[in-house]
């Protein structure tokens, strides 16, 4: 499986997921600086986690604009796989090519620490080495990971089923709504997480929960 | 012609910025403060000097970037 990490100006877990995906693939991933016009042929492409363009304005706003931007836009509506973890999920929204948005933590704090999750859907390329309704460990690191939709588009997300992890019950680190902490497209070849899989595939890290979803795309893409 | 635009949650987002000065406020003493919401004030610079096109040109501007219509809404203020 060939991939790309996207790096925009404060981006800073590019290196985390370049060594995931080099660890888990085999291959070392392009690494795409934001001002590059195209992204090379790849099954996957990569938003990593950070603070793109500090933050400025809103998270993504400013990441949205980017040169690179449009063409990992135009990839996806091709039907290359497109995954943004945090900072990159925040980018995704603003994009347009998720829904909703991510708006301040409601206790207001950045949190940091490992929180529990449900794999509540199976049927997409990053998550079908999961079992449905698997509870795993991924670390989140993020301020303004609060998942907001109005209800019309959440209703569609669960009835098309596209909530893809939840935060277990009780272990809600941000306010999101129904509880949300992944999402697909609808083509499902996109999908934007707040937590880090990334940062769990080696066992000296504290964890390996996050070794299936890289599973899932090696066995589904090409 | 300058413009100010104001950037402000939508009715029914949380606010947890507003939440916590709101409780600020009480702290300090400012009894029978209600809901507080924070917002953005942006100042712009344009070179467009009639109203209607700058107006029509900050609205783009405001859906394309400085406002993310889905948790909030903007007011657009000409000066002149």
């Amino acid at each position: 499986m060939k991939s790309a990490v996207v790096v925009f100006p404060a981006s800073n877990c590019d290196r985390d997921a370049a060594v995931a995906l080099e660890r888990m693939t085999g291959n070392k991933p392009h690494m795409v600086w934001h001002a590059d016009s195209a992204v090379p042929d790849v099954d996957l492409i990569v938003l990593p986690g950070g603070f793109a363009y500090g933050d400025y304005l809103r998270c993504g706003a400013m990441a949205s604009q980017s040169r690179v931007m449009r063409d990992v836009k135009a990839k996806a509506e091709k039907g290359v796989a497109v995954l943004g973890i945090c900072n990159g999920f925040q980018v995704l929204t603003e994009t347009h090519m998720l829904p909703g948005a991510l708006i301040r933590n409601a206790g207001l704090k950045f949190v940091c620490r490992p929180v529990g999750l449900e794999v509540t859907e199976t049927q997409s390329a990053f998550t079908r080495k999961y079992d449905h309704g698997q509870r795993v460990v991924f670390p989140v690191a993020h301020g303004e990971g609060n998942y907001f939709a109005d209800e019309e588009t959440l209703d569609r997300l669960e009835g098309e089923g596209r909530v893809v992890f939840r935060y277990a019950p009780g272990d809600n680190p941000n306010g999101s709504i129904r509880n949300i902490a992944g999402i697909l497209n609808e083509k499902r070849n996109v999908l934007g997480l707040m937590p880090h899989p990334e940062r769990v595939v080696d066992p000296l890290l504290g964890g390996t929960d996050g070794r299936a979803l890289f599973e899932s795309l090696i066995e589904a893409l090409p | 012609m300058k413009a100010r635009v104001f950037v402000t949650l939508k009715n029914g987002v949380l606010d947890p910025q507003g939440k916590a000065i709101g409780h600020a406020l009480q702290g300090l003493g400012f009894d029978g403060v209600g809901e507080v919401r924070q917002g953005k004030v942006i100042d712009l610079e344009l070179a467009e000097r009639d109203a209607a096109k700058a107006r029509a040109c900050l609205t783009e501007m405001c859906e394309k970037l400085l406002a993310n219509t889905i948790i909030e809404k903007y007011e657009i203020e000409l000066k002149g």
